[in-house]
């Protein structure tokens, strides 16, 4: 008892609201995260309908394989966040850091993923403002493909990184014995974050990797 | 009906002392003030380029400043005016202070975030004011591609950065509201018990979080294509410019509402309270408040009516933006409709809402034109535009935004401002205003373009007028500027309730002591229920 | 908003499924089937998002509200799309260049 009732906030009244509080909170802004990548999502959506070969052509460079490969080690790390919930719900202190722990070093392994692919399209000219040398058929709006294809990973991957950080400072406490099944709303709601950065990619992946292979001119 | 002045009791402002306890305070109240003295320096700031604009446009030849450096002006005028001063004038200052005192809670739900957002608005001005030092940005505030990212030759990139930053302040404040309003109400105190202050402020908050995070990362794009030259919008590197025009205004048509919504709000207080009637409809002006954040997401498109969007997209909407009037209308008519055999007294915030009602309306009824194809085509970025806004956010916000700071100034600082002095303000405010902007819908409908620095001489006479006039609205600004200042010192002290009104955040002490309430109020009856205090006064 | 504990089994099953749903994208995506494509690939991510929404984010257990501020962000960015999508595909409609 002692513990969760030092981790009440004087506006509060008591622990439910808090936590009701906090979860909301971050279902809100995870509301904003979703306008915030939808304003890329958008100009994909437009730039797609209007040049659908030059982006099927641009796909084709994005390896299907690395594409899934990122996308399954998203997807473990989700789901270890899950059992991190779960863990620190039923109070199994080792089992959280464990978990926590698979979390980060799957995320970590998608950013090296992400990076290596990222340093083979820059080293064959497919990098837009750094490097960028395609010149067959509609390179313009190739290019277009891949600035909305880097902003919209980088961005992303920002959000992996932030991420990592909270999961760290997350395996900090963890590690202190900070949680416990009365108190554990940080983790829930960091959670929440971190399958919101996995829903993101379920999308990245089809519509850049995917969805523009077989699209030919015409 | 006033009670003798009790004993001095620790409230806010005394409980603790020192800039520290201001800078690190969490407490909702201090983070208004703070913001307070922050928005009104950037108002001041903003009204300055705005003087030197009217005295420019004095004469027909532009004489006073070169076109490069009025370009520059009207754009920081923009920016400055729109998002570090109307967008947070009303939430940050007014609804920080009330939305947990109307609510009956001891603070937002998230106080260390609110504290946050305050630093985030600051980071994000300063970084607007250090572009503008360095220099300034002539896009205009609405950044319009390729100009903003191939050509300007200004510091676009670090101020679409400030607006990016300050741009999350305004989604943090509205992320806490809606939390505090759905979680932290008192007990007995209902949705439908809210003042309708906190209605407004809640569909503002929704338009801020759904809102703000489009034009977030439109202009992360814009800074992106200027500062890698790639292209994202510019249509020479293979991107659309009307794309950004609808990213821009997925979220710059709605923050109109983000900025006319809670003077709304504040104006449903008003009339209730100085007519001493129960607002006329409540529940009509409580859905209106949603209705118009909803549908305000649907209309941006009027914006760009000749910008090579297609007909048959302009045809949709200008049918939906007429479909805004609706919600607005219903809100002057229950004004109006409260009014109506009320016991109206003339004090210095009803005279700023009547200011609201009729300045409002014009400025609508005005919207209506703009929302028609044909009459849009033939006065797009002419002073009638001009006017037109003007009229909503000057004549509308910021009206509702005076007599708010006037009706609630004695709960804020627990001190009386000059009730003559304020009453001639008001009348000053009302009679510049209009003298300054009704001229420019005539010119505006006669042709005379926006953003030009010379003109025919045959619109001078309009422009003499306008620019009359807006020395007079400066001076209707600055007597409360120093009357404000006086009475935090040298006022008479407040009453608890000096309005006899019947908000809970005029139960408790002026100023409320740290914690709001000393017992957690609960509520029994719906909002502006004037018989019980009558029945407390007799009794 | 009660305390829901979904159990490691449940979890698991929602990962399995995940997984899968990836390598039948992947795999899909050889194949030309023509405007099928995106739809597969869409229909696909959708269902796997919905599962993450639903299972790992504990939708399926919460609260109206929690449910109504997950389908108003997904209204409002088709909101988005959708009255964009109007101008785009409506350009070139009328026989005059730019309208």
């Amino acid at each position: 008892m002692a513990n969760h009732t030092l981790a009440l906030r004087h506006q509060f009244d008591d622990v439910d609201q808090q936590k009701d509080a906090s979860t909301f909170g971050m279902w809100l802004f995870l509301a904003t995260e979703v306008l915030f990548f939808g304003g890329m999502f958008c100009c994909y959506t437009v730039y797609r309908s209007l040049y659908p070969a030059a982006f099927g052509a641009a796909s084709n460079h994005l390896s299907v394989i690395w594409g899934g490969v990122s996308t399954a080690v998203l997807i473990c790390s989700s789901y270890f966040m899950a059992c991190s919930v779960n863990s620190a719900a039923s109070g199994r202190k080792n089992a959280l850091i464990t978990y926590l722990v698979l979390t980060i070093l799957f995320a970590a392994t998608f950013l090296v993923i992400e990076m290596s692919e990222w340093h083979n399209l820059y080293t064959e000219g497919m990098m837009p403002g750094f490097n960028f040398t395609f010149h067959e058929g509609d390179f313009r709006h190739v290019q277009l493909f891949y600035c909305m294809y880097f902003s919209m990973t980088g961005l992303h991957a920002s959000h992996v990184t932030v991420g990592i950080g909270i999961l760290t400072v997350l395996l900090i406490r963890a590690a202190r014995g900070v949680f416990s099944p009365q108190y554990h709303t940080p983790v829930e709601v960091s959670g929440l974050y971190w399958h919101f950065v996995d829903l993101v990619w379920i999308y990245l992946f089809p519509l850049y990797y995917l969805v523009a292979r077989h699209v030919h001119a015409g | 009906m006033i009670t003798a002045i009790a004993p001095p009791r620790e409230n806010y402002l005394t409980h603790e002392y020192g800039i520290k306890s201001w800078l690190l305070t969490q407490d909702h109240k201090r983070i208004a003030l703070l913001y307070l003295g922050a928005i009104s320096f950037f108002f001041f700031l903003g009204g300055i380029f705005a003087t030197i604009i009217r005295l420019e446009l004095l004469t027909p030849p532009g004489d006073l400043v070169s076109s490069q450096t009025y370009n520059k002006l009207f754009s920081l005028h923009g920016i400055i005016m729109i998002f570090l001063f109307m967008i947070p004038s009303i939430p940050a200052t007014l609804g920080n202070f009330l939305v947990p005192m109307m609510i009956g809670c001891k603070d937002l739900a998230f106080p260390k975030i609110n504290l946050l957002s305050w630093y985030i608005f600051m980071a994000g001005g300063a970084l607007i004011l250090y572009a503008m030092l360095r220099g300034g940005v002539d896009t205009g505030w609405t950044f319009y591609v390729p100009f903003s990212t191939s050509y300007a030759n200004t510091y676009v990139i670090l101020t679409a950065v400030g607006i990016f930053i300050a741009g999350f302040s305004s989604i943090l404040t509205g992320l806490n509201f809606i939390v505090t309003i759905h979680r932290m109400r008192a007990p007995g105190l209902t949705w439908f018990r809210l003042p309708l202050f906190i209605w407004s402020m809640y569909a503002t908050s929704v338009i801020q979080v759904l809102g703000t995070p489009v034009i977030a990362v439109t202009l992360l794009l814009v800074a992106v294509e200027r500062g890698f030259h790639i292209g994202i919008f510019d249509p020479a590197l293979g991107g659309d410019p009307v794309l950004f025009q609808h990213l821009f205004w997925f979220y710059s048509h709605p923050a109109v509402y983000i900025m006319v919504l809670p003077g709304m709000g504040v104006i449903s207080e008003l009339v209730s309270v100085y007519s001493r009637k129960r607002v006329f409809g409540y529940k009509f002006v409580a859905f209106s408040s949603v209705a118009i954040a909803v549908l305000g997401f649907l209309v941006w498109g009027h914006h760009m009516f000749v910008s090579s969007q297609s007909v048959y997209a302009s045809l949709i909407f200008s049918f939906l933006s007429f479909m805004v009037a609706v919600p607005s209308a219903i809100k002057v008519f229950n004004w109006t409709a409260t009014l109506y055999k009320g016991s109206i007294s003339y004090d210095t915030p009803m005279l700023y809402a009547f200011g609201f009602i009729g300045l409002f309306t014009i400025g609508g009824l005005t919207g209506t034109f703009l929302a028609t194809l044909g009459f849009d085509v033939h006065v797009t970025d002419t002073y009638f535009v001009v006017a037109h806004f003007h009229y909503i956010m000057v004549g509308g916000t910021m009206m509702a935004y005076l007599g708010g700071l006037h009706y609630w100034w004695p709960k804020i600082t627990g001190r009386m401002y000059h009730e003559g002095w304020a009453k001639l303000s008001a009348l000053v405010v009302f009679l510049g205003f209009n003298l300054t902007f009704f001229p420019q819908f005539i010119m505006g409908y006669l042709g005379m373009p926006r953003r030009y620095h010379a003109y025919p001489p045959e619109f001078q006479v309009y422009h003499v007028l306008s620019t009359a006039g807006a020395s007079v609205l400066a001076v209707g600004y600055l007597i409360p500027a120093i009357y404000f200042i006086w009475a935090m010192r040298y006022g008479q002290p407040a009453p608890d309730n000096p309005w006899g009104a019947t908000g809970l955040e005029w139960q408790t002490s002026s100023p409320p002591p740290p914690e709001n309430f000393e017992i957690t109020p609960v509520v029994t009856q719906e909002a502006y229920d004037y018989s019980i205090l009558e029945e407390m006064t007799v009794g | 908003m009660s305390e829901h504990i979904v159990t490691k089994k449940q979890y698991a099953h929602v990962f399995v499924i995940l997984l899968i749903l990836t390598l039948t994208t992947s795999w899909a995506a050889y194949f030309d089937l023509g405007k099928l494509n995106v739809v597969v690939a869409l229909v696909i991510a959708t269902i796997k998002a919905s599962l993450v929404v639903l299972f790992f984010m504990h939708v399926y257990w919460q609260t109206k509200l929690t449910k109504l501020v997950v389908v108003s962000g997904v209204a409002w960015l088709a909101l988005l799309l959708w009255l964009t999508l109007t101008d785009i595909v409506s350009r070139g409609w009328l026989p005059f260049p730019g309208k």
